[in-house]
């Protein structure tokens, strides 16, 4: 673990992108030259990041149970002075968690560059380095452990994917764009005046060091300021989950986002908010989250089925999936606040699996939008006979998303709805209809759009998937495969930080009984 | 003291003075050169003033290795007034680069505007090292009066001239009050040296004449830096006047007024100073941003969003001394890079006449001159406050020292203010960006000079963001120099 690359790889897999796309800025000029230099650069920094999970140390905890939290959590750390007043530090490393995110962002970047080949006619080159731009800036908030370099980080993800919406999106992009940034950015305004009241109290910016001296009650005034640090903070994640009710942003951006926007902004950029719960709501204030774990479940079970009942009824696909997204992500903060390790674990895996799942989805929809420029349910039916293959590739991950067992959904779902019965009978029966529903408005919009007869003739010579889309594809449903048959392979890293994350929590729970 | 022989000044006396005595110079041998010269060359005037900007820079350099007071204790060189003269000069630098093609394009007389330039330097970065008031009264003076001319420099447009007059009338009132104040402040302390005065103030029981005092002067620079409710001319005058020159005097005298201001506020212990800033920081944010988001003409967007920033950084005046000043030095050096670059963009976009300066004529300029548009979109990111750019840390910094004095609420407004302001300037992004390009409106190239000012305040703007670890040191020892 002490050899040189373990402190600098996360380093790279965070700045290769950046590089990569300040190159493409200067060097490539033919768009064919673009996409390909764009391709290999996140190839090269997906395989790159599979280092990670590949040298990940699993139990630090092993013989110390219930010990005290300084075993090793956060790994490949790198902590460099940055700025010296105010104190910053370029303090990197990831734990059981973020090395999964920062993989999931690695691997969905190739794929959205694969998709948008043909789809980005126009000012390529600013679409590639913007995609590579946001990928920096994404891994950057899963890998900082800065809390500036996070808030950093978080801020600069907002420019490339509001051009990348504003600038190659459809019809309303404009107002989908603005009210994107707008959204994130008032949300996040709470978030940084938490950031910067720690600052003021602990000197640092240190997650670890700020985590330690609120556990140790070093920080003057906390329990005055601590419900509404919680709440700054969750302000700002809830707002990116999104939550019901700040979610209206989502069905608007992804409608309006092209494909690879959409891919990044459901598969990626939604994590940021569940994971910005789990790291500081949950890593900063156990106990006011443990206080507000009941009207936070009561949300995010609004966010379930309210999210599934309107995607039921969405005349357009994409419109669908947001709202799918909405719903799923609500189980996994569902996951998150039932503070169980099965909940916590599901969660974390359902964040991964929804990412895959739901991007192949957006991929495939904009697969469609590519040969029909619409997303209209009503423009399609009976697809399944021109499109044979491409009508698998979506039932198959239609089943993955709606979680059939043996597929990726289902783990998690399954963890996370017995987590959630295990903390309260009723949250765990009211998450569980969402299952339900989910696959209702899956299935009959597959129904919709590929059984029976071919109603639009325009539809009958639609070309099946080409060799690119079928690449692009072929990744995530192996993957969905592969997480449901063998989950222990990322359940065993992830649960090493989830431990690590309930550990205060039992510590609460035994002062609780405590006379 | 030895009798006469310390009433002559010493000659490290006048090292400490070296930049203005170069800025002075050189504008005077502009103003004769002008009429000698047989053809109109404004090329030539402008190289020379470039010169004596760039001149005036190595003399800060050489006047910072000789600390020390200078004239009779009137003027006062520390790494405090070598900060602001750096930015205050630089400044001037840029925005005589950006008014070589302004010059030709209107077809102005070079030699007074060069020459008036660099007298209002003069002024201004005297205003940054002096400590006595007399002295601060003298120089604001020298600088508001070359900017009232330069505001209506445009003689032919009555915009311009009507600019120039609002500003005149209203700034010698505001002057007026400034004045009233160094005079009620002498009668309830003795002296005009900020020093004299901040031991009183800090000693005795404060007399009630200091109040009326502080908040006289207070009102006076209020004005000069447009903060509400002072702040009504802004938008007219920054509409009228020549761009360039609002490049200048929305970064140049501002920096030195809040240089004024820091040393009056922490060094002259004012009394009241947390409840007077308080309001007027609050004010100003919110007033800024709230009429920033109705304009439709980019000079005025500007304007109203300067208004904004002298609230967000007079947040740092609320702050304890040690972090208060670094962090409103640090924002105004910040601020005069971004803004004078976004003005610079202005500037050259706008063409003869100022045609065009209207939100919708930006129209689809992100494909119609990528490169342009790239550059004034990291200068309006910076003006949000997104990271990358200096506007982020000074933001940062300003609020996190308000923190830690507890200014919660302060901090809380300033915070959504900052959110609510995303949106105009988003506004102007978005028409660059996401609108298709309007024919009629040309995009020339963009000319040697108005280029190099552009690429300076850009890599300002981005060193100050991403390496602000200097100049934050720089600032943090220039306060403990002068705490000491």
């Amino acid at each position: 673990m002490n050899t040189g690359l373990d402190h600098w790889i996360v380093t790279l897999v965070t700045f290769i992108p950046l590089a990569g796309g300040l190159l493409l800025l200067v060097f490539p000029r033919r768009d064919r030259d673009l996409r390909l230099f764009a391709l290999v650069v996140s190839s090269l920094d997906f395989l790159l990041s599979l280092h990670l999970p590949a040298y990940f140390e699993h139990q630090p905890y092993a013989g110390q149970p219930g010990g005290l939290v300084g075993a090793r959590v956060f790994q490949y750390e790198l902590n460099l002075p940055w700025i010296r007043i105010p104190n910053i530090h370029y303090h990197v490393g990831v734990d059981g968690i973020s090395a999964w995110l920062v993989l999931l962002t690695t691997f969905l970047t190739p794929l959205c560059v694969l998709i948008s080949w043909k789809s980005i006619a126009a000012r390529v080159k600013e679409f590639f380095v913007l995609l590579l731009v946001l990928e920096t800036a994404l891994i950057g908030v899963f890998v900082s452990l800065d809390l500036f370099l996070f808030y950093f980080f978080w801020e600069a993800t907002l420019i490339p994917m509001a051009l990348l919406i504003g600038m190659y999106g459809h019809g309303r992009r404009v107002y989908a764009a603005l009210k994107f940034f707008l959204y994130t950015m008032i949300a996040s305004a709470f978030m940084l005046a938490a950031i910067l009241w720690l600052y003021a109290k602990t000197g640092t910016f240190d997650f670890v060091q700020i985590q330690s001296a609120i556990r140790n009650g070093q920080v003057e005034n906390l329990t005055v300021a601590a419900p509404w640090l919680f709440l700054g903070f969750f302000v700002a994640f809830a707002v990116k989950v999104p939550l019901f009710p700040v979610h209206t942003w989502l069905p608007d951006a992804h409608v309006e986002a092209p494909t690879a926007g959409s891919v990044l902004l459901a598969g990626v950029l939604l994590k940021m908010g569940t994971y910005g719960m789990l790291r500081f709501n949950l890593g900063l204030f156990p106990e006011e989250a443990r206080r507000n774990a009941s009207w936070v479940m009561v949300l995010a079970l609004i966010s379930i089925i309210y999210g599934a009942l309107v995607a039921m009824v969405q005349p357009n696909l994409k419109r669908l999936i947001a709202y799918s997204s909405i719903s799923h992500l609500g189980l996994v903060v569902l996951g998150i606040f039932s503070f169980t390790a099965l909940g916590l674990d599901g969660a974390i895996f359902q964040m991964l699996a929804h990412g895959i799942s739901t991007g192949a989805l957006f991929m495939l929809a904009g697969i469609l939008f590519e040969r029909r420029h619409t997303y209209e349910i009503s423009e399609f039916g009976g697809l399944a006979t021109p499109m044979p293959i491409y009508a698998s590739f979506f039932l198959f991950i239609v089943l993955s998303s709606l979680g059939l067992p043996l597929l990726n959904g289902f783990v998690g779902e399954f963890l996370v709805l017995s987590g959630a019965f295990r903390d309260r009978a009723v949250y765990g029966i009211l998450g569980a209809t969402g299952v339900i529903w989910s696959a209702c408005y899956l299935l009959w919009m597959y129904q919709r759009v590929f059984l029976g007869k071919v109603v639009h003739t325009i539809n009958d010579s639609l070309p099946d998937l080409s060799l690119r889309e079928r690449a692009a594809l072929w990744p995530p449903a192996v993957l969905a495969v592969l997480m449901g048959v063998v989950p222990l392979v990322w359940l065993k890293v992830i649960d090493t930080a989830v431990q690590a994350a309930l550990l205060p929590l039992s510590q609460i729970a035994t002062k609780g009984t405590m006379p | 003291m030895n009798g006469s022989l310390a009433m002559v000044p010493q000659g490290v006396e006048y090292i400490r003075l070296l930049p203005e005595i170069v800025l002075s110079l050189f504008g005077m041998v502009i103003m004769i050169a002008d009429p000698l010269l047989k053809e109109r060359r404004p090329r030539t005037l402008g190289a020379v003033a470039l010169l004596g900007a760039l001149l005036a820079l190595a003399a800060t350099w050489v006047q910072a290795q000789y600390p020390g007071f200078a004239f009779w204790n009137m003027v006062r060189v520390d790494a405090f007034s070598v900060f602001f003269h750096f930015v205050i000069v630089g400044v001037t630098a840029v925005v005589i680069l950006t008014s070589f093609e302004y010059m030709e394009v209107e077809g102005l007389r070079a030699g007074e505007y060069y020459g008036l330039i660099l007298f209002g330097t003069v002024g201004t970065s005297l205003m940054s090292s002096a400590v006595e008031l007399v002295l601060i009264f003298l120089a604001l003076e020298i600088s508001s009066i070359a900017t009232y001319i330069l505001a209506g420099f445009r003689r032919r447009a009555a915009i311009s001239s009507e600019a120039s007059l609002k500003y005149f009338l209203l700034g010698s009132f505001a002057t007026a009050f400034f004045l009233y104040g160094v005079a009620l402040m002498f009668g309830a302390t003795g002296s005009t040296s900020i020093q004299v005065i901040g031991d009183v103030l800090s000693s005795f029981e404060v007399p009630p004449l200091a109040y009326a005092g502080i908040a006289l002067m207070f009102v006076g620079l209020a004005f000069k830096v447009a903060a509400a409710p002072f702040h009504i001319w802004t938008p007219d005058v920054y509409e009228g006047a020549p761009a360039p020159v609002v490049g200048f005097m929305s970064t140049a005298p501002k920096a030195a007024v809040f240089a004024v201001l820091l040393r009056l506020m922490f060094e002259a212990h004012a009394p009241g100073r947390i409840g007077l800033i308080w309001v007027v920081a609050a004010l100003s944010m919110t007033l800024g941003n709230l009429g920033a988001l109705v304009q439709s003409n980019v000079k005025r967007l500007l304007a109203y969003s300067s208004i904004a920033h002298a609230g967000y950084l007079l947040v740092a005046f609320a702050a304890v001394p040690d972090s208060g000043i670094p962090a409103a030095m640090f924002y105004a050096a910040s601020y005069a890079a971004m803004n004078v670059g976004a003005f610079a963009v202005v500037s050259h976009f706008s063409n003869a006449g100022e045609s065009y300066v209207k939100l919708e004529d930006y129209s689809g300029l992100g494909s119609s001159s990528p490169l342009l548009a790239a550059i004034l979109t990291v200068f309006l990111l910076s003006l949000i406050g997104i990271p990358i750019t200096g506007g982020f840390i000074a933001k940062f910094y300003v609020f996190s020292a308000a923190l830690q004095s507890n200014m919660v609420g302060l901090v809380i407004l300033g915070v959504l203010n900052s959110a609510v302001a995303a949106y105009y300037y988003l506004r102007l992004i978005v028409v660059m960006y996401m609108r298709e390009p309007r024919e009629e409106v040309p995009v020339s190239a963009v000319p040697a000079g108005m280029g190099v000012a552009m690429a300076l305040s850009l890599a300002a703007t981005i060193y100050l963001g991403v390496l602000p670890g200097r100049v934050l040191d720089y600032a943090g020892r220039a306060v403990a120099e002068w705490t000491r």
